[in-house]
């Protein structure tokens, strides 16, 4: 009861006009940027900002426009994805997966309405898990040492083979190249620069939002440019955009989807080394290796949008928890958000609940505002974005790239990231002439760094005794989960093969 | 609105690149050499926003994120791009001090900007959790020199800078000859490194009193010394000094800026005088407080002697645990 009069309370802080006008403002906004390459989450909410200081906001209001921005960004990521195969931001790359094939199949609408829903459902719930078990979720963040991250990261690799329907090998070889690629920059554990050289732009690492941009956005204008532009206007986008609001039927088939995606995304987003590109690259795996009976997912199934859009949007709601509770940035948007919470004298930790009751119930109360503006903001607005198809590729190519390079040098103000996200386009054009997948090349770039330095730590700490990567429950758990997902596809999906060879099925042959 | 934010953070940096003579602060720009989120970043937007709030300047400070290389792309662009702009300064501390000390801006020295002010300092801290049975720096130490495999420090840099430096400061001090031997690991962020050693992973922990203010609030982590030559003001005056426990070790991670070394005089005074008001205001004190920052008043010439003895201090410092050759 008190945590409901406690929640009342956030209500009547976040209800005035003016934090509801932010909220509005926050959403719309973060929903454009989310949607454009290059601007993710973290860019957008440090864009915002200078207006949030130079309009006097106060704590509450401050948060209220920053986070409703987080938000819609979460949203928007998705939309770019599913209509041009780009993702708007790292963790709405999973949702390219099968939100694209949607959109050819003409069921853009469907694919738009039903992620709408379930990042909808996802953050939702994990608003909910916010109040609820802040303090006891805390504790799952401090189970984790590095031998137990080394785990979780090794598992997300170890199921990568969901993620392409392809030739498994090529997916492992750009996994490996994504790796490969994360070594580049100064090495924390022994302060040594790697691969950089002499070059002080490379010392920090590729920035994976460069890669992402110039891998699918870049490659996708060279491979248009490539072809005869007046063939593939003519021959191409006859494309429909379907029904604007996905069928009951759809809804109910996603549902529990939705829902195990939510809290996988959720707990993602609570551990602070993990973040919400883990939550959705585990939620659509998982959910692959769970429910696609068929071999749909990454042909456009509809389950396969919703997972990865409820596990990102739960794992930023998840990102807050470490963030209010600990003081500990969960994500690179928390990172900024944090910063601001700092420059506004609020020092988040454990006593933040305490002592700043009306900024936390405030926020909480101002997340559930804004995600139902979000949600019906978003619906309606279908029918806006589709129209993106419409356009002919030879106007759309070039705006692609014109947002690419202003977004990005928007972002770092260098020269330099122009010149690696064209080195990357070009190999994303290479690459897709060998049809191999470009999402394990950002995956391993994203997570191999992390991965790495676990692994050091733990091994550091142990005195360089290798047993201790296994030396609790939760990593021999996370160890057993990952074996298994490695393996039983394959032992699995030999009988299936097998079975439908013997019906001398004719559809059988499609996979693989 | 966020294309106008950036179309005036573009305009902002056409603006300096084509070296305006324009009158100085007109459209005052903080570069913060990291991603949003850090210290240098939070130095800019604090300090932007005090000055405004001062009423010091009439359009907001413009708090450009120029990451890469540890702070060494700013400090590259600021010298070869940006070296006669009068609008503009950027955020520094003690890491881009070790970072010029160890020479990792490769081919930029100390003497290639004008170093601003000093806006406070944040002084080290080691700590470890409350229920460790460890209660002073040197049962610590001991355990180190003893056993050096026994105990894990972990921090929030890279091996070689500010975090690590200062717990090889304080084992150095206690007589520890060969400090290689102390169990540095380092995390992505003092944040993460106070997790670990909430979590055990860890049996101590290297950082500024700032990161881990949440935590000595609630008790859940003991802070064995501060790096202080004194005990500090306010409600961190409990904590005693490595100094009075017989460990002469200091580490102040301080935070300040510096300007384009062809800045006109003009601009640099009044940069100078604008931050030294900014430093002496109410308003700000409040914020050190609050932030656990300690005081630290340097500005112009004084800062720039503190700075370059400060380089030299971290460079004998590097030579002696062969960091630097």
């Amino acid at each position: 009861m008190e945590l409901l009069s406690s929640l009342g309370d956030g209500f009547a802080v976040a209800l005035t006009w003016q934090n509801l006008g932010l909220a509005l403002l926050g959403c719309f906004l973060g929903t454009i940027m989310g949607a454009l390459p290059g601007l993710g989450p973290s860019n957008g909410v440090a864009i915002l900002i200078p207006l949030a200081f130079s309009l006097g906001l106060g704590a509450t209001p401050a948060l209220i426009l920053l986070t409703s921005v987080y938000y819609g960004a979460m949203y928007g990521g998705r939309i770019s994805s599913i209509l041009l195969n780009i993702p708007g931001d790292e963790p709405a790359m999973m949702t390219c997966l099968d939100g694209y094939p949607m959109a050819q199949k003409g069921m853009a609408g469907e694919a738009l309405a039903i992620s709408g829903i379930a990042s909808f459902v996802g953050s939702f719930l994990a608003t909910w898990g916010l109040i609820l078990l802040a303090p006891q979720l805390v504790k799952i963040a401090l189970l984790f040492g590095p031998a137990e991250y080394f785990a979780l990261f090794a598992l997300a690799f170890m199921t990568l083979g969901g993620v392409s329907s392809t030739n498994q090998a090529k997916s492992a070889f750009a996994a490996a190249l994504g790796l490969g690629l994360a070594m580049i920059g100064v090495d924390t554990q022994t302060g040594v620069p790697r691969f950089t050289f002499g070059e002080v732009h490379l010392y920090d690492g590729l920035d994976f939002l460069v890669a992402i941009v110039g891998l699918f956005a870049l490659s996708e204008v060279f491979i248009f440019l490539e072809e005869r532009h007046g063939a593939a206007d003519a021959a191409g986008r006859k494309l429909t955009v379907g029904r604007l609001t996905p069928p009951a039927a759809m809804v109910k088939e996603c549902t529990p989807t939705m829902l195990r995606s939510s809290f996988l995304g959720f707990l993602a987003g609570v551990l602070p080394g993990a973040g919400a590109s883990l939550g959705s690259f585990i939620s659509y795996s998982m959910e692959k290796r769970l429910v696609d009976r068929k071999g749909t997912f990454g042909k456009g199934d509809p389950r396969g949008v919703a997972a990865p859009e409820a596990g990102n949007n739960a794992a930023a709601g998840g990102a807050l928890v470490p963030m209010l509770a600990l003081g500990v940035p969960g994500s690179g948007t928390t990172a900024v958000l944090l910063a601001v919470l700092l420059s506004l004298n609020i020092t988040p930790g454990p006593l933040l609940f305490a002592n700043n009751p009306d900024v936390v119930w405030g926020l909480i109360a101002a997340l559930f505002i804004a995600n139902f503006m979000l949600l019906a903001m978003n619906i309606p607005m279908v029918g806006i974005f589709t129209r993106v198809l419409m356009i002919p590729p030879r106007i759309l190519m070039p705006v692609v790239a014109m947002v690419s390079f202003v977004g990005i040098y928007g972002i770092s103000g260098s020269s330099f990231d122009l010149l690696v996200m064209i080195g990357f386009g070009i190999m994303g054009w290479g690459l897709r002439k060998f049809d191999v997948p470009l999402v394990p090349i950002i995956l391993g770039t994203l997570l191999g760094n992390a991965m790495e330095n676990n692994l050091r730590r733990a091994i550091t700490i142990d005195n360089g005794n290798w047993f201790t990567l296994i030396d609790s429950p939760l990593s021999i758990a996370l160890w057993a989960i990952a074996i298994l997902g490695f393996l039983l596809p394959v032992f699995v999906g030999r009988m299936v093969k097998m079975r439908m060879r013997q019906r001398g099925d004719a559809e059988g042959s499609v996979i693989d | 609105m966020a294309f106008k934010a950036i179309r005036t953070a573009l305009a902002v940096v056409g603006f300096g690149l084509v070296g305006t003579m324009a009158a100085a602060q007109e459209n005052p720009e903080c570069i913060a050499p990291a991603n949003p989120g850090g210290g240098w970043d939070f130095t800019c937007r604090q300090v932007g926003k005090s000055l405004q709030d001062l009423g010091m300047i009439d359009k907001t400070m413009q708090v450009v994120n120029l990451a890469g290389g540890g702070g060494g792309v700013a400090y590259a662009e600021v010298v070869n791009k940006r070296n006669d702009s009068n609008d503009l300064i950027v955020a520094a501390s003690s890491a881009t001090a070790t970072r010029l000390a160890q020479g990792a801006y490769p081919g930029n020295t100390m003497d290639q900007v004008r170093w601003v002010a000093s806006v406070g300092a944040d002084y080290g801290m080691i700590a470890v959790a409350a229920n460790s049975p460890i209660n002073t720096l040197p049962e610590l130490l001991d355990m180190i020199k003893n056993d050096p495999a026994s105990v894990s420090v972990a921090g929030g840099s890279a091996v070689g800078g500010w975090d690590h430096l200062k717990v090889l400061i304080a084992a150095n001090a206690y007589g520890i000859d060969d400090v290689r031997t102390v169990k540095y690991v380092a995390f992505d962020g003092g944040g993460e490194a106070v997790t670990q050693l909430l979590a055990g992973s860890v049996q101590a922990f290297t950082g500024d009193i700032s990161e881990a203010k949440g935590f000595v609030d609630s008790g859940d982590i003991k802070v064995i010394a501060v790096l202080a030559p004194e005990r500090l003001e306010g409600e961190f005056n409990k904590f005693p000094t490595a100094k009075e426990q017989g460990v002469d070790a200091l580490g102040a991670n301080w935070r300040g800026f510096y300007a384009p070394k062809g800045m006109s005089d003009d601009a640099y005074n009044m940069w100078v005088e604008k931050i030294g008001k900014l430093y002496a205001s109410p308003e700000w004190k409040e914020t050190m407080a609050a932030n656990g920052m300690a005081p630290l008043d340097l500005q112009g010439a004084a800062f720039e002697a503190f700075v370059a003895e400060s380089v030299a201090q971290i460079q004998s410092i590097s030579k002696e645990i062969g960091i630097i050759k």
